[in-house]
């Protein structure tokens, strides 16, 4: 049977992990397959993470305002190891303004603060699944 | 075989076990040294394993690392965090990590690990290390998988119960006291040694590990390899082995029954099972058992 | 406080309020079934002389500036002086941020509060591959003694009071900052400020962990003896509970943490030979200030009443000051909403406000915008500006803890305290505060309550202005959001490569041989440090003659 894995990742240095584990958590209880990085992981050991681990989507957490340059990395090694194709969230302390900058980058979602988890839920259906549920169960 | 192809092939064998066989028999047949190290959680295994790792590429070898932890009973969600302190590896082209959850197995690992070891043997690794779930009396299914098992023990976690009970106890060879730096492990070490005298087992098997300066690592390595050199000079290997495959076979027995036991609808029990044993043997005659 | 005949009347008109109360709410019921507190016990309807019955006005509570400190650690509080208004602020190079300090001192703050970005903080100089990105983000980025005399160009340092978040680095910043004084011809003896130094809650709570434990609390209580010693009005160390609050704790949580961690430091130095009344006195610590108005008062009440009981019953110290609890507040950073974000200037100043009925001795108050980045000028000053009302309109700091009294504030301080005693009790048995972070069982109680917090929210049990109530369609977007220049890494990278060509580089590598042996020998490295950092050194060069010796450390992981 079909597990969906997905890659929580904590790039650069801070080590704000709340939100990062919250978000875990919350994926866990929604039913999905969580490996949790830890800290401190530069854009290369998340890239092998995510091949080691097969994994089919992957949400980075990032507060200490580096999350264009952290994302673009991440991207880039992504593109150069051949696994483009796995969508990445970003979550974290991020300017309105820098949202469709990160789109452009090949991000798939932006969540700032105060996002719903069950709206993370949702979106992580919504791109794995293909399904567009109506609540935010 | 690279990394990513290994990495897709696996997550076939824990999704599809049905067609493990066709993509087992395309590989190699090749053994490795596979290394179980069980333990309550929080003896520091993942960490203990992370210098297993460091030792074993200082002298060249390659490393598979299958670390398993436990599925949510209710939402089958899993949290995977054994990685975490395995993280300066993670860019070693010679190391492969890989998290599973249990998905219901009750052994303390993953019904597809037999698949799995076999994969990572076939593939080529020098070494295949397996991190059980951890946590209690039940996790005897490392002992059917691996040739070596390594108990982890560290005072204060409720172990000194667990050496009374002595239900782990029993399946392995390699006992290490983790943690040798706190209080309290000396009489930890004492008794497991007085349990070992009257269990009439090899005292000589107990390491004693820090983290926290490494000590105790090289001899716990050396350990490990002299005792599967042994292993394997004797007839203990080929047993072990012949063991795994019978459990192997149970478990693939248990699920194929399973499947069609789910699929017989019958008031009474006995005859569910005859319905099924007619139905799974009509099938197979017909070469559509898959799987099996 | 009562007489037992007055006590027993008020018990049974209180019985009888109760049952009518119930009546009426047959038909007019309450909003909710239970009102619950941060920490997850319930709040009375009402407090009554009941539930102070047992009080003993001189023994619980005493007068303010007198044991067990409940009331205040001084006599008049801010009669005398008003707590320092401290504004944490520091970002990209030294340049800039020494121009925000003088703007800041020109406003009328009366104290500087740096905040370092997290390669200074975790070690690491800012052309290191793991800075990328990182240079100056969240503080000022600091690789050598150049920047230090940069940062504080122009400011005496006799006569400022600096308090430094830094923690793993602590000791170099530490040299950095009093060699930098005795530049400007200052004595380190006069050097007033505070660093954080609070390692303990890093592994818990905050990630800017270098070394494992051990070697860590080795570092901490260096710093100690030599500032015992050399420096004797720095707070040595800022034990703090904001951290390991904004990671999810409850108020309960927040001052037991805090104590654990506490507990273990005291206990260290002990070890390594130092008398508790001397370095008891230059312990501070550092607390969030949440919404929940009524609780947050009560807690940092309680705060001081057990810390006092601590030093006097559990260290046999003898000297009044060192059983002082002293204090910074921040307010809650995890509860301004990227939403409406004007409406964080209301939580900010709430939150600021028990801090101060609480009796702390200095504030933070945060921006309305840093849920969405870091805070431009222009909201710097409104938080500030919420202090200045506070202290000189309010009237609230007329009177010592005003509060005292309050049925429901001294129920709730006392309440506090017993939760307090029951989570130091548990780490206790586990084998202390080192051993309950190594098992993970702080992480894991502090995420509980942070998810359990988030599932409230979802659930609407608990209401979020703006966020999951009262949403607006239309957000307008705020303007002018502060934003680190990229170029800034570059620039702070290339003074970094001259540094290291125009300095003596035989000298730093003796300094540096030179602390390497003394870390190996186990000796005080403060002194060594002060060398390094004296012939410019760099802070990731120091640091990695340190790991070698002491090793890293890796997190423990479970939710």
């Amino acid at each position: 049977m079909k597990k969906y894995r997905i890659l929580i990742a904590k790039p650069g240095l801070d080590g704000h992990d709340r939100g990062a584990k919250v978000v875990a958590h919350a994926l866990r209880d929604a039913g999905f397959e969580v490996i949790y990085t830890g800290l401190r992981q530069t854009p290369e050991q998340i890239v092998k993470t995510a091949i080691q681990e097969d994994v089919d989507l992957i949400g980075l957490s990032i507060l200490s305002g580096a999350h264009l340059q952290l994302s673009k990395k991440v991207i880039e090694l992504m593109k150069k190891e051949g696994i483009a194709n796995i969508p990445v969230f970003v979550g974290g302390i991020i300017p309105p303004d820098d949202v469709p900058r990160l789109l452009e980058i090949g991000v798939t979602r932006v969540f700032g603060p105060g996002t719903p988890l069950s709206k993370i839920v949702q979106e992580v259906r919504e791109v794995l699944e293909g399904v567009t549920s109506t609540s935010g169960s | 075989m690279d990394h990513k192809e290994i990495a897709k092939l696996i997550t076939l064998l824990e999704n599809e076990p049905d067609r493990a066989r066709d993509i087992l028999k395309k590989l190699p047949k090749r053994i490795c040294p596979v290394i179980g190290f069980t333990g309550s959680p929080g003896v520091g295994k993942s960490t203990l394993i992370d210098q297993v790792i460091a030792r074993l590429r200082s002298a060249g070898k390659t490393v598979a690392v299958v670390a398993v932890d436990p599925s949510s009973p209710f939402s089958q969600g899993a949290f995977l965090g054994d990685r975490v302190r395995m993280k300066k590896h993670f860019l070693d082209e010679g190391v492969f990590i890989r998290s599973m959850a249990s998905r219901g197995a009750l052994g303390g690992l993953n019904e597809s690990i037999y698949d799995v070891v076999e994969l990572l043997e076939a593939v080529g690794f020098d070494y295949v290390l397996i991190e059980t779930v951890g946590v209690g009396q039940a996790e005897v299914e490392v002992r059917y998988v691996a040739d070596v098992v390594a108990l982890v023990l560290s005072p204060g976690f409720g172990d000194e119960m667990q050496l009374l009970k002595a239900g782990v106890m029993e399946i392995a060879d390699i006992y290490v006291v983790n943690k040798s730096d706190l209080e309290g492990n000396d009489s930890l070490y004492d008794q497991l040694i007085g349990f070992l005298t009257f269990a009439g087992r090899d005292a000589l098997n107990v390491v004693k590990t820090s983290a926290l300066n490494g000590s105790g690592i090289e001899e716990l390595v050396d350990r490990i390899i002299t005792l599967w050199k042994n292993f394997a000079e004797t007839e203990k290997l080929k047993q072990l082995r012949k063991e795994r495959l019978r459990h192997h076979t149970e478990t693939l027995a248990r699920r194929t029954l399973q499947k069609y036991l789910s699929a017989v609808d019958s008031e009474d029990p006995y005859e569910g099972v005859e319905l099924a044993l007619k139905f799974m043997c009509e099938r197979l005659k017909y070469g559509q058992g898959g799987g099996t | 406080m009562y007489d037992k005949e007055q006590v027993k009347k008020i018990a049974e008109a209180f019985e009888h309020w109760q049952q009518r109360t119930e009546n009426d709410m047959k038909k007019f019921p309450e909003r909710k079934q239970k009102f619950l507190s941060s920490s997850g016990y319930e709040f009375k309807r009402c407090y009554t002389p009941l539930d102070v019955a047992e009080l003993d006005y001189l023994k619980d509570l005493g007068m303010p500036g007198e044991y067990p400190y409940t009331r205040g650690v001084q006599r008049t509080m801010y009669r005398g002086r008003f707590w320092t208004m401290r504004q944490y602020a520091g970002f990209g190079t030294a340049e800039e941020t020494n121009k925000r300090f003088k703007y800041l001192l020109q406003q009328g703050q009366t104290g500087l509060s740096v905040a370092f970005d997290l390669p200074t903080q975790i070690g690491y100089d800012s052309d290191h591959p793991l800075a990328e990105g990182e240079v100056g983000r969240v503080g000022v980025a600091v690789d050598s003694l150049r920047d230090i005399e940069i940062l504080f160009d122009g400011i005496p340092l006799k006569d400022v009071s600096t308090s430094m978040t830094i923690n793993s680095t602590a000791v170099i910043l530490l040299s950095m900052y009093a060699v930098t004084a005795q530049r400007q011809g200052a004595k380190i003896e006069e050097l007033r400020g505070t660093i954080q130094n609070d390692i303990l809650k890093e592994y818990i709570a905050r990630g800017t962990y270098i070394f494992p434990p051990e070697p860590s609390m080795k570092i901490v209580t260096d710093i100690f003896e030599f500032c015992a010693e050399h420096m004797p009005k720095w707070n040595t160390i800022s034990i703090s509970g904001y951290h390991i609050r904004e990671a999810g704790a409850s108020a309960v949580q927040e001052l037991a943490f805090t104590f654990g961690d506490a507990i273990a430091y005291v206990e260290s130095a002990i070890k390594a030979g130092l008398d508790p009344n001397v370095f008891g006195r230059q312990l501070s610590f550092f607390f969030a200030a949440h919404n929940n108005f009524l609780e947050e008062i009560a807690k940092f009440r309680a705060a001081r009443r057990i810390w006092a009981k601590i030093m006097k019953e559990r260290f046999n110290v003898t000297n009044q000051d060192a059983m002082k609890l002293r204090f910074h507040t921040q307010t809650g950073g995890s509860t301004l909403t990227a939403q409406q974000p004007l409406n964080n200037i209301v939580r900010v100043a709430i939150q600021a406000l028990a801090a101060v009925l609480g009796g702390t001795q200095s504030l933070h108050t945060n921006s309305f915008d840093e849920a969405l980045g870091l805070p431009t000028e222009q909201s710097v000053q409104v938080a500030l500006r919420t202090q200045q009302i506070i202290a000189y309109e309010s009237g609230v700091a007329d009177i010592v803890d005003p509060l005292a009294g309050s049925f429901a504030v001294e129920a709730l301080t006392n309440e506090i305290e017993e939760k307090v005693w029951e989570y130091l009790e548990k780490i206790d048995s586990l084998g202390g505060m080192v051993r309950a972070i190594e098992l993970g069982y702080v992480q894991k109680e502090i995420h509980k309550s942070a998810y359990e917090q988030q599932l409230a929210i979802e659930k609407g049990e608990q209401i979020v202005v703006g966020v999951n109530a009262f949403q607006t369609k239309e957000e307008k977007p705020v303007e002018n959001i502060l934003k680190v220049d990229p170029a800034l890494e570059e620039k702070q990278k290339e003074a970094l490569r001259q540094l290291r060509e125009q300095r003596d580089n035989r000298a730093v590598a003796k300094a540096l041989k030179e602390l390497k042996q003394a870390a190996q020998e186990g000796k005080n490295i403060v002194p060594y440090v002060f060398e390094a950092v004296k012939c410019y050194a760099t802070l990731g060069e120091i640091s990695d003659v340190l790991r070698e010796v002491y090793g890293e450390y890796t997190e423990s992981t479970s939710i």
